[in-house]
């Protein structure tokens, strides 16, 4: 990654350092620490605030906070069915989580906690334990027909139940992987262009002319890039909604 | 690249119910065809090879990454298996070996069920 001399840096953004001064120091609290409780206080900002004026017709802030919380209502009764209410708390906050992480990082100075795969993995570890327990918890041993159709036969169980199994136990891992490679990838690639801009700008009359080129693909990145803190968050959340749909009707 | 969709895993995701009327992306299709965003639909059977892929859901670029990170995913947790199921029997190449067969056969699984056609509904 390096240019005679100059390096582009482009993961030392993901660095984790303390933060809050000495104290942060002390007890390890990372600047990703730091952004999941903005994330939090934001959340629950949103909520309190929106949720305050209690107008019949709503604000700005009221009818955001109205639409995601029915957003997300309607998400889980469409794909899990009547019983999605009650892990209705659950999505809404994984769903929210993950997209103030997405979109505090595209803040300057912020930094994106679901850049790291230890955070994705860990929502989506979860994600599954959850979706493993109330599938036992709604039909015990049953569950374990989950990976052995009906209708194939017998004679292939030894084959298609480690497949399953490996299917099953591989959603954490796509789930993860799929949220953190696209985060890194968009800031990733924000931070080459970006130090193209400064490369470039530096050398020369011609440099400078030709910095536009890399200006403008950052300027439509940073579109796309909402785009994606958006999308990933949906699709977190959906995946979650559809993985316990599987849990509670089983197939 | 990264515009996926949920795309593949909505045919077995549909409630079985069906109280409301169709899924959402069945009820949006609808609505986008009353006005005139999109072509009608041709066929009702899906004739497109891919029948859960529509137009709508994003690009191929996005399909091929969703696609690779299944396929990925499912290899990696097999590989993962294996290698710890060696090390505590002692069968050191062996069942790695099994694994990784078993991987990409459970990787190609996850695939089909994203892009294969929508699961018929049971009993």
């Amino acid at each position: 990654m390096a240019a005679e001399g100059q390096a582009i840096d482009a993961l030392g953004q993901f660095k984790l350092a303390p933060a809050l001064g000495i104290v942060g120091n002390a007890v390890n609290f990372t600047q990703a620490n730091l952004f999941m409780l903005v994330a939090g206080a934001l959340t629950i900002g949103l909520l309190y605030f929106g949720a305050r004026p209690r107008a019949i017709v709503p604000g700005r802030l009221q009818a955001l906070a109205e639409l995601s919380y029915e957003g997300i209502l309607k998400m889980c009764t469409d794909q899990i069915g009547p019983e999605g209410r009650a892990f209705f708390p659950f999505v809404f906050t994984l769903f929210f989580f993950v997209l103030m992480g997405n979109l505090l990082g595209m803040m300057p100075y912020a930094f994106t906690y679901t850049s790291h795969i230890a955070v994705t993995f860990a929502l989506a570890a979860f994600v599954i334990v959850l979706v493993t327990v109330v599938a036992l918890r709604i039909h015990g041993l049953h569950f374990f027909s989950y990976f052995f159709p009906d209708g194939a036969p017998k004679l292939l169980a030894p084959l298609i139940i480690p497949v399953e199994v490996i299917s099953y136990l591989s959603r954490p891992v796509s789930l993860s992987i799929r949220l953190f490679a696209n985060m890194v990838a968009g800031h990733v690639m924000l931070k080459v262009f970006a130090t193209f801009v400064v490369m470039l700008a530096g050398a020369g009359t011609v440099g400078v002319i030709a910095s536009a080129a890399p200006l403008a693909l950052n300027v439509a990145l940073i579109g796309f890039e909402f785009l994606v803190a958006f999308l990933q968050a949906y699709v977190f959340a959906i995946l979650t909604c559809i993985y316990l749909h599987d849990a509670v009707h089983l197939h | 690249m990264s515009e996926e969709r949920d795309g593949g895993d909505r045919p077995h995701s549909a409630p079985p119910g069906g109280s409301s009327g169709g899924s959402f992306e069945d009820r949006l299709g609808a609505a986008r065809r009353k006005q005139g965003l999109e072509p009608p639909r041709q066929g009702e059977d899906g004739a497109s090879p891919i029948p859960s892929l529509s137009p709508s859901q994003g690009n191929a670029m996005g399909v091929g990454l969703r696609v690779g990170v299944e396929l990925v995913s499912a290899l990696a947790v097999a590989v993962a298996i294996g290698w710890y199921l060696d090390g505590w029997l002692g069968t050191r190449p062996f069942l790695l070996m099994l694994f990784v067969v078993l991987g990409g056969a459970a990787g190609v699984a996850n695939v089909w069920r994203l892009v294969g056609p929508p699961k018929p509904p049971r009993r």
